[in-house]
């Protein structure tokens, strides 16, 4: 199986979220990026697994800065074989998923993996795009994966459920929780990592769809009203009379 | 022309009723696509929400995301749609990127409002823990609105349904088994929801929250480590990493509030934290807060849920 996982940066999950430039940008002032959860956790250590016992290659691919190289070594670190950065900022989603497509129409990969959704913009919109953009079959929020030769045998979620499906590789499949365990890099990935090959690509010209104008912050909620927890009454009333919720 | 795709393959979702009453809201004229074989009498009722008329395929199961794209993207040219509106849900994710791509139309993902007087559509960014204004640069938008943004409107009226064929071909995913729940009010959908952590020690404790839940009408949920013990079931799992709810009502009993679990539960509409501890994080993002042994506060609670509702009739 040759494996392309697709590996976003996001902000460490602690992060201060502030934005600067009369709010137009996200304030990167003291952020720590680690590999989008979702890429690492599932999509990557599955692609790894898959590869394990089966034989294969995989190769991670991210659309950014030379900035981004530190989070795919981390990647590398884990187990990949290869990396590839289109040496660009990931835009919007359609143009990130653009650059991919044009790269992985230069290569056949059977499998094309991204995470369920990055947590900074929380789009959930790569996979889907880079499917129509390869005409190959989507099957997405998977939570199991498993491959027997050419087929692809997928657990996914659906409203109210879950279901199980197959597909003929090749297919891109955007990976939730459940697929796999997260995997801590030891010191000789780490040090493999530095050696492995990490190709920069030029990127394609092309146009997003989409842009941020502006970005806020939720209204601080107002203090909490605390209830006394001998008089559940109260509490009921308020949520009917006050808050309307029930 | 304004287009909304809904699945009307289990009837009428309030999901389908907020994505058209959010269509009609955006100005214009409302037309419905939409696959399987829900009846012409239910199809019709959404006159009533602002359409003007519903395309129906039957001939499509929805399993195939490409399939709806192709019925999609057919109904968008019959219409000469400008603004084509999905739900955030599974379906959603699924089909409006790929539409994207093939009408090479900008996409709002997961919109929590109406466009502002710049056209800029507001959006959940950073886990709810901020919100970021997207702009469309091309012609024609498609929009995802995340469920329980809005309420569905309705008036009177019906409209008529026309049988559509969407060229959409055959499904290339096969479904072997569907496993869903009996009974279960699926968590993304749900208006109520109670939720626990490992503040309640054990999976065998879990009857006093499922008891609160059935009082309320309310779908069950989870922290992360009780799903990761096998507590209870990953599906009920919220949080950065696990499903993000924006329900009415949040309940949230010996969950201890970290920042991951907020950021799949901070669009509640009201938060109700239940907590041993005083100076428990989840406090400062909660409405209303009881400090208390949820082994007490559960139990009552639900007798005064049940004595309001018996009240009521
Ligand atoms: C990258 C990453 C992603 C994560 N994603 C998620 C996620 O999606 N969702 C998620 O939930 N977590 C997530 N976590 C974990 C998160 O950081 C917390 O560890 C977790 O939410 C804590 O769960 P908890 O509140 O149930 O347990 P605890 O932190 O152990 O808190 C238990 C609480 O119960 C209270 N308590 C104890 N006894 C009682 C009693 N008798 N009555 C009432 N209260 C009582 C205690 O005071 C305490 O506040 C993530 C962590 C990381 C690093
Ligand atoms: N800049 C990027 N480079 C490579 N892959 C990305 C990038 N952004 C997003 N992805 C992939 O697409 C998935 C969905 O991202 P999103 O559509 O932003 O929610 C992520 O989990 C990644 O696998």
């Amino acid at each position: 199986m040759n494996i392309l996982v697709c590996i976003s940066k996001a902000p460490d999950t602690t992060s201060k979220i502030a934005f600067t430039n009369g709010n137009t940008q996200f304030d990167e002032n003291g952020v720590q990026y680690i590999v989008n959860p979702y890429d690492e956790w599932y999509a990557l250590v599955r692609a790894l697994e898959i590869k394990e016992a089966q034989g294969g290659n995989v190769t991670i691919i991210t659309v950014g800065s030379a900035a981004d190289d530190a989070v795919i070594r981390k990647a590398l670190a884990i187990g990949a074989d290869e990396a590839v950065r289109i040496d660009a900022p990931a835009t919007d989603a359609y143009y990130t998923a653009m650059q991919i497509a044009a790269y992985a129409k230069t290569k056949s990969f059977d499998l094309i993996l991204t995470g369920k959704e990055t947590i900074d913009y929380n789009g959930s919109q790569v996979g889907g795009m880079l499917a129509e953009a390869l005409d190959l079959p989507y099957v997405a929020i998977a939570t199991k994966l498993d491959v027997a030769g050419s087929t692809v045998s997928c657990q996914r979620e659906i409203l109210g459920g879950v279901q199980e499906v197959e597909v003929q590789a090749p297919v891109v499949i955007s990976c939730a929780k459940g697929m796999a365990e997260q995997r801590i890099p030891n010191m000789r990935g780490i040090m493999a990592a530095r050696t492995k090959p990490l190709t920069v690509v030029a990127p394609e010209a092309l146009e997003a769809l989409t842009s941020f104008s502006t970005y806020s912050m939720p209204a601080a909620k107002s203090s909490v009203k605390l209830i006394d927890p001998n008089n559940l009454d109260e509490l009921v009333t308020l949520l009917h009379n006050e808050a309307k919720v029930i | 022309m304004n287009l909304v795709y809904i699945n009307s393959t289990n009837g009428l979702s309030k999901a389908a009723l907020e994505t058209v009453t959010y269509a009609k809201k955006l100005g214009g004229e409302v037309l419905v696509v939409t696959n399987g074989n829900a009846s012409a009498d239910t199809l019709s009722t959404l006159g009533a929400y602002g359409a003007s008329g519903v395309l129906q395929d039957p001939s499509i199961d929805g399993q195939d995301p490409s399939q709806l794209v192709k019925l999609v993207a057919a109904a968008a040219q019959k219409a000469n749609a400008s603004t084509i509106v999905f739900s955030h849900d599974l379906v959603g994710k699924a089909v409006a990127p790929r539409l994207s791509v093939r009408l090479k139309a900008g996409l709002v993902a997961g919109a929590v409002a109406l466009p502002e007087a710049d056209g800029s559509i507001k959006v959940n960014v950073f886990s709810g823990k901020a919100f970021g204004f997207v702009r469309v640069n091309s012609s024609v938008r498609i929009i995802s609105l995340l469920p329980n943004s809005i309420q569905p409107e309705q008036t009177s009226g019906s409209c008529s349904v026309e049988a559509f064929d969407g060229q959409a071909g055959t499904s290339s995913i096969v479904v072997k088994a569907t496993k869903k729940p009996e009974g279960a009010i699926a968590l993304p959908e749900a208006e109520l929801v109670v939720s626990a952590g490992r503040g309640l020690k054990g999976p065998e404790n879990w009857g006093m929250v499922e008891d609160l839940a059935s009082a309320l009408g309310a779908a069950t949920a989870c922290s992360r480590p009780v799903a990761d013990i096998g507590w209870r079931p990953h599906h009920e799992h919220v949080g950065q990493t696990g499903v993000a709810i924006r329900p009415n009502l949040y309940i949230a009993a010996g969950i201890s509030g970290a920042i991951q679990h907020l950021a799949g539960v901070n669009g509640s509409k009201v938060i109700v934290v239940i907590n041993t501890d005083a100076e428990a994080p989840f406090f400062k993002a909660a409405d209303y807060g009881i400090v208390g042994d949820a082994f007490e506060v559960l139990p009552r609670f639900t007798e005064a849920v049940k004595r309001f509702k018996a009240a009521q009739h």
